[in-house]
């Protein structure tokens, strides 16, 4: 992987940061103050017949690392993101927007064609080609979507879906820093895939190192501010399993179809 | 007497419905598609009766600290600050302070739909979660017991004078409004009371959409609604596994990760299920909201209800099986074994029928009765109530109450003439 040193050494202080934060807090197990628990009103023992299926069940054996990633995640959505997200709405116009915004899913349909190449689906590789095509041509280099207005499609395949669809498991539950909700698999997937259209990207327009910066830094803005969700923002105290759930539902619903 | 006296009522009500036809035909205009209840609290209004909504909101989300000296558990880390949202005209406007239904956040999917609805009309509005909400609980209730009438309005009360001193040099106001739906309307009513007394705000006038009459009544029906899954509750983690499986499938259409009204309504489109399922389903979100808020208060209170009292969580503890507990434990389970004891270690006299009665709108009967700037609008069929109830409002609040023959509980409540009527109100 060729990394610009600067990007490296960024990836480097941020990788330290992350880890300092996790290690401080992978616990959890509660702190029982004196011998032993008291006896609730309601526990489990008394409420819950072991026998029958319990909600959310799956294998999330990283358990004390992936919320202390959450945890993370929400300050780090809090603090620079969102700050960024609402900057960026402020000195934007919106068709500056909408360009960013086209531009991006325009170039990442390169991914959803080669990942519809490599699950052997002829029609979604057929369709999403169009789809950069015209859009890419007609559409100024991606700033607009004609291809919409010619109902064409828009189509969402990633490496983890490929991997889900050659029936590899999902592994067990993980949090990613600053890309939230994963799994083995999919963590996988999108180490692959970010791999692949970076090569890609440099490969056509071969940018300088202002550029990539720039490129990240719209990507990541863009990103975040297409994704309705605001972190301890369900009213639940018991929001971790809720997203949990939610994501791997959402995740096997997409590689089934 | 009484039967004169209820006979000359509905004369009168008749008379006065003619002249309504008479003066203003289009309040009676009035349509709306579902006349099963079940159907029309899931379902909510379909797009073609739903007011227009279409205008742009200049929402600010914020956090505000209601009690600088509190310690919050390290696991609500998050919740220190109570959040709420709100949005200002440009020049002087009346100001509406919304408050939501049970379990609600000031950005649920109703607050919203009405705060578009109140700007729209040209009111400045504040918009409040519920105090069954957890970071209410955690950040603004001073008990950290919700579900108190009486409590909760006082609770509200200091949550709007803090808001206010805050934003009172940004909004120039005319006058201030006061309107909830479901509990929220509930709460609107115990909080004029409160208003007649501190005088903040007077607020001119107030509108309750949807009330319960008395919570227990309500709880209880809600409660009762879970009978309906397949197999009893024991089978409830099967019955949401499955929900969830419909979810999840309606979710991957849709890139809102939220479980709101909007959301249940795409559910219902796919799948069309029996009131049955409907009931089950609608007892499931309110079995949410209890678990969410019953967990938190148990957690600020160290009462020892469903986490041990003598148990600290971290910020990652487990939560898996007080998850599992907490779900299988509805509001009448609250009331029975956490909210009736606290408030008896407090007030040895107090009993249970005497605490149910007090948390009904009958507690203030009077003051409801003589308050002439406090309006009602209801759904005759409303789910929240037990027969005959709804006489409840058409008796006290009489040419105040404006009841609708259909609608559920709060299905009807986007209905564009249902709007209008609300937004009237303010206006007149």
């Amino acid at each position: 992987m060729i990394l610009s040193p600067a990007l490296r050494r960024l990836l480097t202080v941020f990788g330290i940061l992350v880890l300092g934060f996790v290690a401080g807090g992978c616990s959890t197990a509660p702190i029982v103050e004196g011998d032993e628990p008291e006896e609730p009103v309601f526990s489990a023992d008394r409420l819950i017949k072991h026998d029958v299926q319990q909600f959310d069940e799956m294998d999330d054996r990283f358990m004390g690392f992936n919320k202390a990633v959450y945890r993370f995640n929400y300050r780090f959505d809090n603090y620079v993101l969102l700050p960024l997200v609402i900057g960026y709405y402020k000195i934007t116009p919106a068709f500056f927007r909408a360009g960013v915004h086209n531009f991006f899913t325009n170039f990442f349909n390169i991914r959803t064609i080669y990942n519809s190449l490599l699950q052997g689906s002829g029609q979604k590789t057929l369709q999403t080609t169009g789809r950069f095509a015209v859009n890419t041509t007609i559409g100024l280099l991606g700033l607009f979507d004609p291809a919409t207005k010619m109902e064409i499609p828009q189509h969402h395949e990633d490496f983890g879906q490929t991997l889900g669809k050659w029936g590899v498991g999902t592994g067990p539950y993980l949090v990613l820093p600053l890309l939230g909700p994963s799994n083995v698999r999919d963590g996988i997937g999108v180490g692959v895939d970010w791999y692949v259209t970076t090569k890609i990207r440099d490969a056509i327009l071969d940018p300088d190192r202002t550029m990539q910066i720039i490129w990240g830094l719209l990507y990541a803005i863009d990103t975040r501010a297409h994704v309705k969700f605001l972190y301890y923002g369900t009213g639940s105290p018991f929001e971790y399993r809720l997203v949990r759930t939610l994501y791997t539902e959402k995740r096997r619903l997409d590689i089934e179809n | 007497m009484a039967v004169a006296e209820r006979s000359a009522r509905s004369l009168g009500r008749a008379l006065s419905s003619l002249c309504i036809f008479i003066l203003a035909g289009p309040a009676l205009a009035y349509e709306f598609p579902f006349d099963d209840p079940f159907v029309a609290t899931v379902v909510g209004t379909p797009e073609e009766y739903r007011a227009d909504l279409d205008v742009k909101v200049p929402l600010k989300r914020r956090s505000i600290e209601i009690f600088p000296d509190r310690e919050v558990p390290d696991i609500f880390f998050y919740d220190s600050k109570l959040r709420y949202s709100y949005a200002l005209q440009k020049g002087p406007a009346p100001l509406v302070f919304m408050i939501a239904g049970t379990g609600g956040s000031h950005d649920g999917s109703t607050n919203r739909d009405l705060g578009r609805a109140l700007y729209k009309a040209g009111f400045h509005f504040i918009s409040l979660s519920s105090p069954t909400h957890s970071n209410f609980v955690v950040s603004a209730s001073a008990s950290n017991v919700p579900g108190h009438a009486f409590d909760d309005a006082a609770d509200l009360y200091r949550v709007m004078e803090t808001i206010w001193a805050k934003l009172s040099g940004k909004a120039d106001v005319t006058d201030f409004f006061l309107t909830g739906y479901s509990l929220g309307a509930f709460n609107t009513a115990f909080v004029m009371k409160v208003d007649q007394e501190r005088q903040t705000f007077n607020f001119k006038r107030a509108l309750m959409v949807n009330s319960p009459m008395r919570l227990y009544s309500s709880i209880s029906l809600l409660d009762r609604m879970l009978e309906n899954i397949p197999g009893g509750e024991d089978n409830f983690g099967q019955f949401y596994q499955s929900l969830v499986d419909r979810f999840a499938q309606v979710y991957k259409r849709s890139d809102e990760l939220n479980l709101s009204e909007d959301f249940l309504y795409k559910v219902y489109e796919i799948y069309q299920p029996k009131d049955e399922r409907l009931a089950a389903l609608i007892g499931t979100v309110f079995r949410l909201a209890a678990a969410n808020m019953t967990f938190a208060s148990d957690v600020m209170t160290d009462y020892g209800y469903i986490k041990p009292s003598n148990v600290k969580l971290r910020k990652g503890s487990d939560l898996t099986s007080y998850n599992h507990v907490a779900m299988r434990l509805g509001f009448t389970d609250f009331f029975h074994a956490y909210f009736y004891p606290y408030y008896k270690a407090k007030n040895p006299e107090l009993t249970r029928t005497s605490l149910i009665e007090k948390m009904s709108l009958t507690s203030i009967e009077d003051f409801l009765r003589s308050a002439d700037n406090i309006y009602v609008t209801h759904n005759e069929d409303d789910l929240i109530l037990e027969p005959g109830q709804i006489d409840f409002f058409r008796d006290v609040f009489g040419e105040r109450a404006m009841i609708y023959p259909n609608g559920g509980h709060l299905g009807n409540m986007m209905q564009r003439d249902y709007v209008a009527h609300i937004i009237e109100l303010f206006q007149r």
